[in-house]
């Protein structure tokens, strides 16, 4: 589904990501962790098409297509999701526009019929009742005054809506209260099929208690360093980064 | 434009041979007024054309039109429209169908009955046109007109005192509701001729009275005109008036308006202004406190693009204690189109307890844009609260990723968030198919 290779990005000069290799089937979750600042984020924003991180070298196929020629919006409406580490508060467009909106634009593009105001919302409906999420906020501006929390719900609510071949979770998991940590985990969990796949950023291994992860990769200074098992998630765990880096200054 | 760039150059010659046009063309009015010239508005009208020949078009050393260059209306010799009589059909789409309320009309300047809905009260409530007050000796006008805009200072307003003939007449006695909102058109149809149309509007709400104005300017083609509105309101003791301006001018026209507010105790007025329209467009609205525990909302949105100018000058007098006010303008500009923002406050000595906030937001579509703003308070009292911000900025950056990162395109994204920044002024207005009709508007310019 996913090819990433030898992948080079920088931001304002500075190489962040300095050859990643990594690859995603259908069907799997995989698990990337890593020490703070090493490069989950930027590997996400610029798989979510971000234009201000600068791909330098290196590849990313997506379903068959070239995945860096494509805008922001068709790679979205490809089929990529991606859960912010820190959604964006947007005054004045309320949850439910949005949601409509960006819904329809993805099956306009797919060549999909226009949901109506109230396929629309029966639709919502489920997916509200799936994230356990109050009603209240769908119809507030979109993430505006949202509690830490109920914004993360919230991009799992968007994500639930829009039903995406390949969800990337950035640290959704930070932040949560153990119910919602659980909810969360549900909604990625009934999401999950042969045909999908998910990639979750997480610092805990609690998380992959609930989505159990096929893979799990760290990532380190802009490389990925390890890979393994769900199994490696507790080893990091128990031991730490530091195990790693030392490896990986040793090679 | 050229003209624009080089505005501070405007000649003496073309000042003076432009006053001498109008001047000149007062006297062929003057002689057309037939009976007229007996009332007294006509003394008014002779003194204003008598300041107007003392007076100088503004240049850009004038510090109220410093960023304003007015020589592009200068260059045409325009001249007075001429009665047209229009057909319902053609004026249909400029009217809220929803609203059932009075319709006034008035093309090219001119008060047009067939085209007009009057309602007939018998409760002293007056829905009518200037001209026919001016005929029937009205003491209203007598008494209100002329008093409140400048004649003496301001060179526009001299102008329109001058010429005055006509524009929408509305009397509410005290007690008394105009229940549902006033429409009040003023349409130019000048047929390539280069005509100028003069609204003069006197809007009176008596004690405890109610009534909800929507003023609308448009043109039936995209010609050069020139409109030089006057309005003035007398909002009585504890009266309620809202005033909507929708300036929809054709885009290579001219739009110089002044509205002046007079607030007497405990009287409650809002306005909305909003521009669209005009090559160069301005408006001067000024409201004064002259009793205590008024309120007063002025509220605007511009949305421009192309070479458009859109200047707004505001000035709200707390010259009385007890009265809170509140501004909120808001601008959007795309292309090469520019901005001008100046809103002062006077708090008078004695005006304690005054709350007076302001704020002027402004979203840069181009690198070509520009917008100059400037907040001005002037506060002689000490226990008040004041507070006034301006921001000039682009849509923001992160949030147009987030909303593309969910499917949503360019045009889309950018038009959803326009939408938003609009909406604080826009779902604040209560008549609802004015609301309606502003979100169409927003929706369309943006989301192709
Ligand atoms: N706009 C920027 N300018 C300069 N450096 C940046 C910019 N954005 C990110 N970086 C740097 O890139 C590096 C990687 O950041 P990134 O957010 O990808 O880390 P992360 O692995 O997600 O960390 P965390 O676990 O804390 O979320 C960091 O050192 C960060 O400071
Ligand atoms: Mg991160």
């Amino acid at each position: 589904m996913l090819e990433i290779k030898n992948l080079h990005a920088s931001i304002e000069g500075k190489e962040i990501l300095k050859g990643i290799n990594f690859k995603v089937n259908a069907g799997e979750v995989h698990a990337i962790m890593g020490p703070n600042g090493s490069g989950k984020s930027t590997l996400a924003q610029v798989l979510a098409g971000r234009k201000e991180y600068e791909v330098t070298k290196g590849e990313v196929v997506f379903e068959g297509k070239n995945l860096l020629e494509l805008s922001p919006e068709d790679r979205a409406r490809e089929g990529i999701f991606l859960a912010f580490q820190y959604p964006v508060e947007i005054p004045g467009v309320s949850n439910t526009n949005l949601l409509k909106t960006a819904l329809n634009e993805i099956r306009r593009y797919r060549g999909l019929e226009q949901l109506d105001a109230m396929e629309f919302l029966t639709h919502l409906k489920k997916k509200t009742k799936l994230v356990e999420m109050d009603q209240a906020l769908l119809s507030r501006a979109v993430n505006d005054g949202f509690s830490g929390g109920e914004k993360k719900r919230n991009e799992i609510l968007q994500m639930a809506v829009l039903e995406p071949k390949l969800s990337i979770l950035d640290e959704t998991d930070s932040g949560l209260d153990i119910d919602a940590l659980r909810i969360v985990a549900n909604g990625v969990n009934k999401l999950k099929s042969h045909e999908r796949a998910t990639v979750v950023v997480t610092h805990y291994q609690r998380l992959l208690n609930y989505i159990v992860p096929d893979f799990v990769h760290v990532l380190y200074n802009g490389k990925i360093v390890k890979s393994g098992g769900k199994e490696l998630a507790f080893e990091l765990e128990e031991k730490g980064y530091d195990w790693l880096k030392e490896q990986k200054e040793l090679v | 434009m050229v003209e624009r760039a080089e505005g501070t150059r405007i000649t003496m010659n073309q000042n003076s041979d432009i006053k001498t046009w109008y001047i000149k063309n007062f006297e062929t009015f003057e002689n057309n007024l037939n009976g007229e010239s007996t009332k007294p508005i006509h003394q008014i009208r002779r003194e204003a054309i008598s300041n107007f020949s003392k007076l100088n078009f503004p240049t850009n050393h004038d510090e109220e039109w410093r960023f304003t260059s007015i020589s592009p209306i200068l260059k045409f010799n325009f001249e007075l429209g001429e009665r047209v009589d229009l057909k319902t059909s053609q004026i249909k789409k400029y009217l809220f169908k929803e609203i059932k309320g009075n319709i006034l009309v008035f093309v090219n300047g001119y008060f047009s009955p067939s085209l007009s809905i009057i309602k007939k009260y018998s409760d002293g409530i007056k829905v009518g046109s200037i001209s026919e007050e001016i005929k029937n000796n009205s003491s209203i006008i007598n008494q209100h007109l002329g008093k409140y805009a400048n004649y003496r200072e301001q060179i526009f307003t001299a102008l329109s005192t001058a010429f005055t003939i006509d524009g929408a007449f509305i009397y509410i006695p005290d007690n008394k509701i105009i229940e549902e909102p006033v429409q009040v058109l003023f349409i130019t149809s000048s047929f390539g001729k280069k005509i100028i149309s003069q609204p003069r509007n006197l809007y009176v709400a008596g004690k405890n009275s109610q009534a909800t104005i929507i003023e609308r300017y448009v043109s039936l083609d995209e010609g050069v005109y020139f409109s030089n509105v006057v309005t003035e309101i007398i909002a009585g003791e504890n009266s309620k008036f809202e005033h909507i301006k929708l300036q929809e001018e054709s885009s290579s026209s001219f739009h110089i308006s002044r509205t002046e507010v007079d607030q007497e105790r405990a009287s409650n007025f809002t306005s909305y202004s909003i521009s669209f329209g005009g090559e160069i467009a301005r408006h001067d609205i000024n409201s004064r406190f002259n009793d205590e525990g008024g309120e007063c909302s002025l509220n605007g949105l511009y949305l421009i693009r192309g070479n458009q100018l859109y200047d707004t000058h505001s000035l709200i007098d707390h010259a009385k204690p007890f009265c809170n006010s509140h501004e909120n303008y808001k601008g959007i500009l795309d292309d090469n189109s520019r901005g001008v923002f100046n809103g002062k406050v006077i708090v008078r000595r004695n005006a304690q307890k005054t709350n007076a906030f302001q704020e002027n937001k402004n979203i840069i579509l181009s690198s070509g844009a520009l917008v100059n703003t400037k907040p001005q308070l002037e506060i002689f009292a000490d226990d008040v609260k004041c507070s006034h911000g301006a921001t000039i900025g682009q849509l923001n950056e992160d949030s147009m990723f987030y909303l593309k990162s969910r499917g949503i395109g360019e045009e889309k994204a950018k038009a959803i968030l326009i939408h938003a920044f609009a909406s604080d002024v826009v779902k604040t207005i209560n008549v609802e198919e004015v609301k309606k009709y502003l979100e169409e508007i927003l929706e369309k310019r943006f989301n192709k």
